[in-house]
């Protein structure tokens, strides 16, 4: 899976600030398919961290309550811009990723 | 008859007793993850899973949020603080069926100020909890809901 977040990171005066956004269900396993009753099972991202230059810089633990496409904004002293940006993620179904976007 | 019927109770009570167990083991096999306080229901239960303790009042903490969310599926959320040596952010929803929404962690040079968007399965209490040098602050504000975020 290539890609869920889009991150908008702008670096200015050694500050980064960075606003992020994952493509994900977000699913609470709370809801159930119209069609068949059936619960839908939860699928959901539970942890997320993102490191720059090997440090973290930002982390979460997520819970359901967090909305579909979850939205992250945040601001870190350092960063310059054509840098880059790891971000990790880990969904409860066990599925995880580590993305990289460059600050502008 | 009454014989199958027993059999079910005891069924029933059997399940209840694995659900238990299960509820219990995970909270120490994965240490990381606190999942006692993001499976409780109980916003103070879930507070004292997650920090072992009640947080104080603060008048230093920024929580934005609308005062009414027309959609509870997406309620943008910001919390800021200036108190100094800020470890983490958390946010609670009382009235929804898990409270405990998400706990940020805020290291060393990065800001105390984290927006995002989150869930609402009806009018609620936000409460945002700050922990800064091992203390406790909290904030909380009302959040009316129009259409909730959690149904099908």
């Amino acid at each position: 899976m290539a890609g869920i977040f889009k991150v908008k990171a702008k670096a200015k005066d050694g500050v980064t600030k960075v606003k992020m956004l994952a493509k994900h269900v977000m699913e609470t396993g709370q809801r159930k398919d119209k069609k068949t009753g059936e619960i839908i099972p939860a699928k959901f991202i539970q942890e997320i961290t993102v490191q720059h230059a090997g440090n973290t810089v930002f982390s979460g633990q997520l819970g359901t309550a967090m909305s579909k496409n979850p939205y992250f904004s945040f601001t870190f002293t350092g960063g310059a811009k054509g840098e880059e940006l790891s971000i990790s993620w880990t969904e409860n179904t066990g599925a995880s990723a580590t993305e990289t976007a460059k600050i502008k | 008859m009454t014989m199958h019927r027993r059999t079910v109770v005891k069924a029933m009570l059997a399940c209840g007793a694995l659900v238990g167990l299960g509820a219990v083991i995970p909270g120490a096999a994965f240490a990381a993850r606190n999942k006692d306080a993001f499976s409780s229901d109980d916003q103070a239960k879930a507070m004292q899973a997650l920090f072992d303790a009640e947080p104080a009042n603060s008048q230093d903490i920024v929580l934005k949020a609308p005062s009414i969310a027309e959609n509870g599926a997406v309620v943008p959320v910001t919390v800021s603080t200036e108190m100094t040596g800020v470890e983490s952010i958390s946010i609670f929803v009382a009235d929804n069926p898990t409270p405990l929404v998400a706990e940020f962690m805020i290291p060393a040079g990065t800001k105390a100020s984290v927006a995002t968007r989150i869930r609402m399965g009806k009018t609620s209490t936000i409460t945002a909890v700050v922990k800064a040098d091992g203390k406790l602050f909290s904030t909380a504000r009302e959040t009316k809901v129009t259409i909730g975020g959690c149904g099908g």
